[in-house]
């Protein structure tokens, strides 16, 4: 009994994830379409409602390709590693309070862990491998310049990412998700608290899951298709949902360390039963995360690629001493307030 | 055997497999990836002794920070990749000497150290706290000091910065 | 204190397995018929030249270096950002210190031009 709780939390939470992001990848589809004045994916299934099954079956009947020249143990496995990672990310997030089902209180978070905040940084720099040794497996001069490109990247906005949680974590007094999205109530939103950190924190997501405008490592004007070109099948596949699962996860953390995670304000004052106060902030949770990968997807459309030595100057000379004075601002006024 | 034994008994064997992996293997990238797996199951050690605080630095610095640039390292110098490593005996004598050395120091650390037995695993629901409040008040001077030593590796850096651009005053355009 | 972690080592095998499966989907269902030409890597439709595994910029081997410092210097901030409060004024002092110390590095570096992406 003890175990089956945890087990169907991970069931319905990966089902859940699993299936917000293949939907996302019709949505992105959608929404490109509109503002380029196109329609979009609408032929399979309702308004192209089915379209993300008919892309999993392409993908699965294609054929598996893998180069000559190329490292085969390491090129199978840097997909593996890429997907895997992005899956795990999600285990420490808060998706809402607990809830009494059965007569039994759960806690709507799959593990609650004492280092919650830094577990999902750990995770984020594991992300590097995936990208890294598909592009050196691949040996193809397209897969490893983007390999680099992304990892050297990746490296560089972890510091300012890294640097903006400590504002959050000098607020919240503590590394504990659940506790983060605690003291964050009414309206004590931290991007109200902490609006330079806020800014930081999704500039470098971005740059952490290489969305556009950070999308450098598969640009494809200059690499054809980045650090996955020699990937075909589902592999190719693997990587696709990587990068939308990193989207959603990026949106959770973001959501859950300064858009107030579950919280809805003064939710308290409307006097509803606890069951239906728990409903409300799950939901609460996925809408503010969903606006955001929605976010996430209209910047792709609406502005250009950095230049590589723009990324990197960005990076170094501007987010970094951001993110130390930020954190200098907010010790003093934590100090004088 | 408890979950407590399984958990410990399986990050044991990714660490001492992996690393043996790394000193063994020929292909010096297998050795490379092997060590991520040896950082690993460090990590996972710590976590299991309670001190999760350290486990995910483990992650952070040497699987986020070091590896990458060992690997970095290793990816970027052609001749390596192709070269198959010796692994056979060089130097028996010194390297015996030196082993001795170490072994003779790591073994009378063990016997001599009085080891703080608990009872259960230490309640370890603040490691950071913990490790912040030391830092800032007994150990406070290690600490500044370590400062300084980043500061002076961070000079270190700068210098081999300021002869490669010197020495290649026509660097490739931004790859 | 160690149940907390349970979840996440089932989430790690089950991602693990998810990764596994879906990765050798394919390569169970989809045809195969490789060639020679189809199985070299891609150069734009020309022959491959060269190895990929060329010399890179030091560049990269450089921002690696640094990350490590500046990241040791992150994780040692962590452990003062959760005692904050209690810490106090005196605190803060010392943390200032570390971090003027490190951007002095820093402002170095930029000075150096070791920043300097050409």
């Amino acid at each position: 009994m003890e175990l089956l709780i945890p087990v169907i939390k991970i069931s319905v939470v990966l089902g859940v994830l699993l299936g917000v992001v293949a939907y996302t990848v019709l949505v992105e589809r959608r929404v490109a379409a509109a503002i380029q004045n196109r329609v979009g994916p609408n032929r399979v299934g309702w308004n192209g409602l089915l379209q993300p099954l008919a892309d999993v079956i392409k993908l699965v009947m294609k054929e598996d390709i893998v180069p000559k020249q190329a490292n085969r143990f390491i090129h199978d496995l840097a997909p593996m590693i890429s997907m895997a990672i992005a899956l795990i990310t999600f285990a420490v997030i808060p998706f809402g309070d607990s809830i009494t089902l059965f007569g039994q209180a759960i806690k709507l978070q799959i593990a609650s862990v004492n280092i919650g905040i830094l577990y999902i940084l750990a995770m984020t720099s594991l992300g590097v491998y995936g990208i890294t040794l598909s592009g050196w497996s691949s040996n193809s001069k397209y897969s490893l310049l983007g390999g680099l490109r992304s990892s050297a990247q990746m490296l560089s906005y972890e510091l300012a990412m890294g640097l903006s949680v400590i504002g959050v974590v000098m607020i919240a007094g503590s590394l504990e998700l659940d506790k983060i999205v605690q003291t964050q109530h009414g309206w004590m939103w931290n991007i109200l608290l902490q609006p330079v950190g806020f800014v930081t924190f999704v500039v470098a997501s971005f740059a952490e899951t290489n969305r556009h405008p950070f999308d450098l490592p598969e640009a494809e004007p200059e690499l054809v298709g980045g650090y996955h070109t020699e990937y075909s099948g589902l592999k190719f596949g693997l990587f696709f949902l990587a990068e939308y699962t990193n989207m959603v996860t990026s949106s959770a953390v973001i959501t859950t360390l300064f858009l107030g995670g579950w919280q809805i304000p003064y939710i308290g004052l409307a006097g509803l039963p606890a069951f239906w106060v728990s409903i409300l902030q799950v939901l609460a949770f996925c809408v503010k995360v969903y606006l955001l990968v929605l976010f996430f997807i209209i910047i792709r459309w609406t502005i250009p690629r950095f230049r590589y030595d723009q990324l990197m100057n960005l990076g170094w000379k501007v987010m970094l001493p951001l993110s130390v004075l930020n954190l200098l601002v907010t010790g003093l006024v934590i100090l004088y307030l | 055997m408890s979950l407590f034994d399984i958990a410990f008994y399986f990050f044991a064997l990714i660490t001492v497999a992996s690393a043996a992996l790394v000193v063994f293997s020929r292909n010096i990238i297998y050795s490379a990836f092997a060590l991520l797996f040896t950082f690993f199951g460090v990590a996972g050690l710590y976590a299991l002794l309670g001190a999760d605080f350290v486990a995910v630095a483990q992650l952070l610095i040497y699987v986020g920070g070091i590896l990458v640039l060992l690997l970095f390292g290793v990816m970027l110098t052609t001749k390596l990749v192709s070269v198959d490593m010796k692994t056979g005996t060089l130097q028996a004598l010194p390297a015996t000497l030196l082993f001795a050395a170490v072994a003779g120091a790591l073994s009378g650390v063990y016997i001599i150290t009085d080891w703080n037995v608990l009872a259960g695993a230490p309640d370890a629901a603040t490691t950071a706290v913990t490790i912040g409040d030391m830092f800032l008040t007994t150990w406070l001077l290690p600490f500044e000091i370590a400062s300084v030593v980043l500061l002076v590796a961070l000079v270190g850096a700068a210098m081999i910065a300021r002869r490669d651009a010197r020495s290649k005053p026509t660097q490739q355009a931004a790859l | 204190m160690l149940e907390q972690y349970i979840p996440i080592g089932f989430m790690f095998i089950v991602a693990i397995i998810f990764g596994i499966v879906m990765s050798k989907l394919s390569e169970w269902l989809g045809p195969k018929n490789p060639n020679d030409v189809k199985l070299s890597t891609y150069e734009s439709g020309m022959e491959p030249v060269l190895s990929a595994r060329e010399r890179v910029s030091v560049k990269y081997y450089m921002v690696a270096m640094l990350f490590i410092l500046f990241d040791i210097e992150v994780v040692f901030l962590y452990p003062w950002a959760v005692n904050f409060r209690s810490l106090g004024l005196f605190g803060f002092v010392e943390m200032l210190v570390f971090t003027v110390v490190l951007m002095l590095g820093y402002i170095y570096l930029l000075k150096k031009g070791a920043l300097k992406w050409q």
